[in-house]
């Protein structure tokens, strides 16, 4: 179990207790916590309904492969940090993790 | 106006398939789509990606899936109208509904299907100054008809392939073709990208990398964009038309002006036949809800098979609904 920071796009913060031995993904364990993520493709990495902004910790995160940086290319607002949680495997390594959630659910 | 039995909204496999559905039932139909190709997610998402979870075809690719559909359901003759979105669901005093999109298409039918999966997908808008302000006036999200662009200044903005396929394409209609990317390369279609670096070495187009648009001026019509740099420095381009292409993302949208139950972006249903809180509209697959919803898509195909044999009642009123096997009476084409 490790402990993940995430902020909301209207700047509310939640610490979160999440498992990293049943096998979600961040944009699963996001989901899991209510969090209203479209997740189009559902895990995919190509919707980028599941676009963060990593604040701390990027560095225990494994690199974008080429289909991630692909889809993060095609969004307007994707800098450095950005990454699809779809494509991160939470690990013992990534506690402390601090991330930003750039896109919920509009209607 | 389209006179039809059925009007189904989305064109994706499930309201594909229910279209064969419908038509063993001797019920025409008539599919709307936002999107301007069929398929839907399956289409616009993840052409090339296999799907192993339907049944008696495994492993099958998400395009190929979309084809033996349509061959499916060829018998039955739907009509499409696709690029609209529906935006109103207009009750007759017969109870019938008359469908209009945006672009003033209308439908009149006897029962509307919702398979809209996640909704219309619409394009993704950077962040940009008063770009809402130009929609219509040299804003596009889309390029529909290449010819328009003909002899114009154009800016495109993006960093995937559609970004690098049109500047490639356009780059022979347009007068002059500028295409911004905030990044300094182009992860997608290699090939592309090495084609986009030549033109803009040979001085067919402009290439601003690095940067990102960040307004729009003009008065009434479009005629510049102001693109800032990751070095804070601004520059003017004049141009007639800024095509900003960041993929589309999918939105509920006017479903949820329909006054039907939503839940959590999705339409509550009854189980029993798939059908909403208002009569004769149905809703089916990934927009719908109940205890237990699973959004497969041999999930939405099982719910149009009931949903349809619901739907007759209200097509044929005075016939009695005869529940035939496809192996003893064959499809009987329109």
């Amino acid at each position: 179990m490790i402990n993940i920071t995430v902020k909301d796009p209207d700047g509310h913060s939640q610490l979160l207790d999440v498992p990293t031995d049943i096998g979600l993904n961040l944009m699963e364990v996001l989901k899991a916590y209510e969090y209203d993520i479209l997740a189009t493709c559902g895990g995919m990495g190509l919707c980028a309904t599941c676009h963060i902004e990593v604040l701390r910790g990027a560095e225990n995160l494994p690199e974008c492969n080429d289909n991630e940086l692909d889809t993060l290319d095609t969004l307007p607002d994707a800098d450095v940090n950005s990454r699809l949680a779809c494509q991160i495997r939470p690990g013992e390594n990534m506690d402390g993790l601090v991330i930003k959630l750039k896109n919920l659910q509009e209607t | 106006m389209i006179t039809t039995d059925i009007c189904i909204i989305g064109a994706g496999p499930v309201g594909l398939f229910a279209v064969f559905e419908a038509g063993l039932l001797k019920m025409r139909c008539h599919l709307i789509d936002a999107l301007p190709l069929v398929g839907g997610q399956l289409s616009e998402i993840y052409p090339q990606k296999p799907i192993y979870d339907i049944p008696g075809a495994p492993g099958i690719i998400a395009e190929d899936l979309i084809k033996n559909l349509l061959l499916q359901i060829e018998e039955f003759k739907p009509g499409f109208t696709l690029g609209e979105r529906v935006e109103e669901l207009d009750r007759q005093q017969d109870g019938s509904y008359i469908v209009k999109t945006n672009e003033a298409t209308e439908v009149h039918c006897q029962v509307v299907v919702i398979a809209a999966g996640l909704g219309s997908f619409e394009p993704r808008k950077p962040a940009v100054e008063r770009l809402e302000h130009f929609e219509g006036k040299g804003v596009h999200y889309m390029v529909k008809r290449p010819e328009q662009f003909r002899n114009q200044k154009i800016v495109l903005a993006g960093g995937g392939d559609s970004a690098l396929d049109w500047t490639i394409f356009l780059a022979d209609i347009a007068q002059r073709v500028t295409l911004v990317h905030r990044g300094e390369t182009f992860r997608g279609a290699p090939d592309s990208a090495a084609k986009v670096f030549e033109l803009a070495e040979a001085g067919k187009i402009d290439l601003i990398l690095q940067s990102q648009v960040n307004s729009l001026g003009g008065n009434g019509v479009l005629k510049e964009v102001s693109v800032l740099g990751n070095d804070k420095s601004l520059t003017s381009i004049p141009t007639d038309s800024f095509i900003p292409l960041f993929g589309l993302s999918p939105k509920l949208g006017p479903i949820s002006d329909w006054n039907l139950g939503v839940e959590k972006s999705a339409v509550v249903v009854d189980t029993v036949d798939y059908s909403t809180n208002v009569e004769r509209i149905y809703a089916i697959g990934d927009i719908n809800t109940y205890p237990g919803k699973l959004k497969l898509i041999l999930c939405g195909f099982h719910e149009a098979a009931i949903m349809m044999q619901s739907a007759f009642k209200y097509v044929y009123p005075d016939q009695k609904l005869s529940f035939k096997y496809t192996t003893v009476n064959g499809v009987n084409a329109f």
